[in-house]
């Protein structure tokens, strides 16, 4: 193997089992939200009925999938990636490393691709078991779906990172995680629905990361395109943590 | 061979100055000690040396692969909580091209491979962190303050297994405050104070550099104003009818034939340790 890989094996196989050794990461990235779904969704009725403030669709087909993917993918992006990386540092692990022929940014791929991963099985899980238990459809617009997913995972992911390189210690990165979690799933509809959102809160959301992904995914689920002004923004989110986090980014 | 030389190496962080002017050559298999008290360069030195800082001026040649042939220990470097010995180990193992067994080196170390790092005393930190720097079957081996923190049966343990180390020859670089450490494994040191080096020499070369200060110390009721006279002595201080001399190395036989026989005590010789070598040098102790 070349020590040099940007995705070393050895390295890989490593941190996968550091990631399995934390169950609770797993648990609030893949089983907490796959939870609420099939919970939210069997318990509701009006889940299951069309929804006319919806455009006509089952909430459960379109809106509560969409949040609940947007919960996973916040939770590995904005908790569990950040805080893994921020403690590396903070105790000298990439610095360490550093010392090696294997290059630090291997570490943060290899992080990037096991939260990613995480995320991207969260959502075919949920998927798989809305199909099989609450009759939810796959996705007619796969391709379109699958984009918006990958465009929002990107941004949330480049807004984690900016996160991690600004954090000056492991427990500022946890708290200013779920700080800001929490009101980006708020405006991304989780508990108010952007269409039941008074005017100059919509207009908040439709400029905010989450609410954009939100309502593009619920979009998609509802065999919609997304809007041009979502992905714009979308766009314009993951450019900026993308552009901070290559700015402040340290090892040590 | 010199496998590592530093010449007029100088480090600035912003305004301060870490490092104003240190030089020394390193020979291939030898243990060299960098020896000075908490902050007076000696981490950047070596920290430098090892290409995890950039010197501001100065110049640094290691006559090996940095990043294959090199090992480094560091001060404050831990490992993930749950990562077990075994693990870090083959981790380790895996970005080298050439490395050891990782299953020989826990033997040598003496470390249980499926302990996770959390669990592990500060003595077998110590030495999965000299396992980790040997793991790439490194050139040199630079161990930043290995021994800090340990009892002293792990601190011997750790100098036993720094003495194998240099065996296998691996050429040792290694960062300490401790004289009797320096004594026990140090072929030549750097005394560095103040970001200066101010001598390189071997352990007993340092010492013979302090000469004169080898101590006679005794009890006497008459006059010792004659040895203030002798040519071997230095100083003479009196507390009470406690005496101590201080001269060169026959400092002994000058006071003893001096004194007329009967009127001396308790007496005892001190000899001139490192310690009395490094303050000699510094103006200050070590720890």
């Amino acid at each position: 193997m070349p020590a040099t890989a940007l995705f070393p094996r050895r390295l890989a196989i490593t941190e996968i089992k550091l990631y399995l050794r934390e169950p609770l990461a797993t648990f609030f990235a893949i089983g907490l939200p796959l939870a609420l779904l099939l919970i939210l969704g069997a318990a509701i009725p009006d889940f299951r009925e069309p929804a006319a403030d919806m455009g006509g669709a089952r909430p459960v087909d379109t809106h509560l999938p969409g949040m609940m993917i947007l919960l996973s993918i916040l939770t590995v992006a904005f908790s569990v990636m950040p805080s893994a990386l921020v403690i590396y540092r903070e105790r000298g692990v990439l610095r360490r490393m550093s010392t090696t022929p294997v290059r630090p940014i291997s570490v943060l791929t290899v992080q990037l691709v096991i939260n990613a991963v995480t995320s991207i099985l969260a959502t075919a899980l949920m998927l798989i078991f809305g199909h099989l238990i609450l009759e939810v459809p796959y996705p007619r617009m796969f391709l379109a779906f699958a984009g918006v997913f990958v465009l929002g995972s990107v941004t949330m992911f480049g807004i984690g990172l900016a996160l991690a390189a600004v954090a000056p210690n492991s427990r500022v990165v946890q708290s200013v995680g779920a700080g800001i979690m929490f009101p980006l799933l708020f405006l991304g509809g989780m508990w108010l629905p952007r269409p039941l959102m008074p005017e100059w809160l919509l207009v908040v959301s439709d400029y905010s990361p989450t609410g954009a992904f939100g309502q593009a995914l619920t979009d998609v689920l509802g065999n919609h395109a997304p809007s041009l002004l979502h992905l714009g923004v979308m766009v314009f989110w993951a450019a900026a943590g993308i552009v901070a986090a290559t700015r402040w980014f340290r090892w040590e | 061979m010199e496998i590592i030389t530093v010449e007029n190496l100088h480090k600035r962080y912003g305004d301060k100055v870490a490092i104003t002017d240190v030089s020394f050559a390193v020979e291939e298999g030898e243990i060299f000690g960098i020896v000075g008290r908490n902050g007076a360069g000696k981490t950047t030195t070596v920290e430098c040396v090892a290409g995890l800082r950039t010197p501001t001026s100065g110049t640094i040649n290691v006559v090996a692969d940095l990043k294959q042939q090199v090992g480094v220990q560091l001060q404050d470097c831990s490992l993930p909580d749950k990562l077990r010995v075994g693990e870090a180990l083959s981790l380790y193992a895996s970005f080298y091209t050439n490395p050891a067994s990782p299953t020989d080196l826990l033997a040598e170390v003496g470390l249980d491979p499926r302990v996770p790092f959390a669990k592990l005393s500060g003595g077998q930190r110590q030495r999965l962190s000299i396992a980790l720097a040997l793991v790439g079957n490194p050139r040199i081996a630079i161990l930043d303050e290995l021994t800090t923190g340990l009892d002293p049966m792990a601190r011997r343990e750790t100098w036993d297994l720094i003495e194998r180390i240099k065996e296998r020859g691996v050429t040792v670089l290694l960062v300490t405050h401790f004289m009797e450490e320096v004594e026990r494994l140090c072929d030549r040191v750097a005394v560095i104070s103040e970001g200066r080096a101010l001598a390189v020499d071997t352990p007993a070369g340092l010492i013979a550099r302090a000469e004169g200060s080898d101590r006679v110390i005794f009890r006497t009721t008459g006059s010792v104003e004659l040895l203030k006279a002798l040519p071997e002595v230095a100083s003479v201080v009196i507390e009470g009818d406690l005496v101590t001399v201080t001269g060169n190395a026959n400092v002994l036989h000058a006071v003893v034939a001096a004194l007329p026989a009967g009127r001396i005590a308790d007496l005892r010789t001190e000899r001139t340790t490192l310690d009395d070598a490094f303050l000699i040098l510094t103006g200050h102790s070590a720890v």
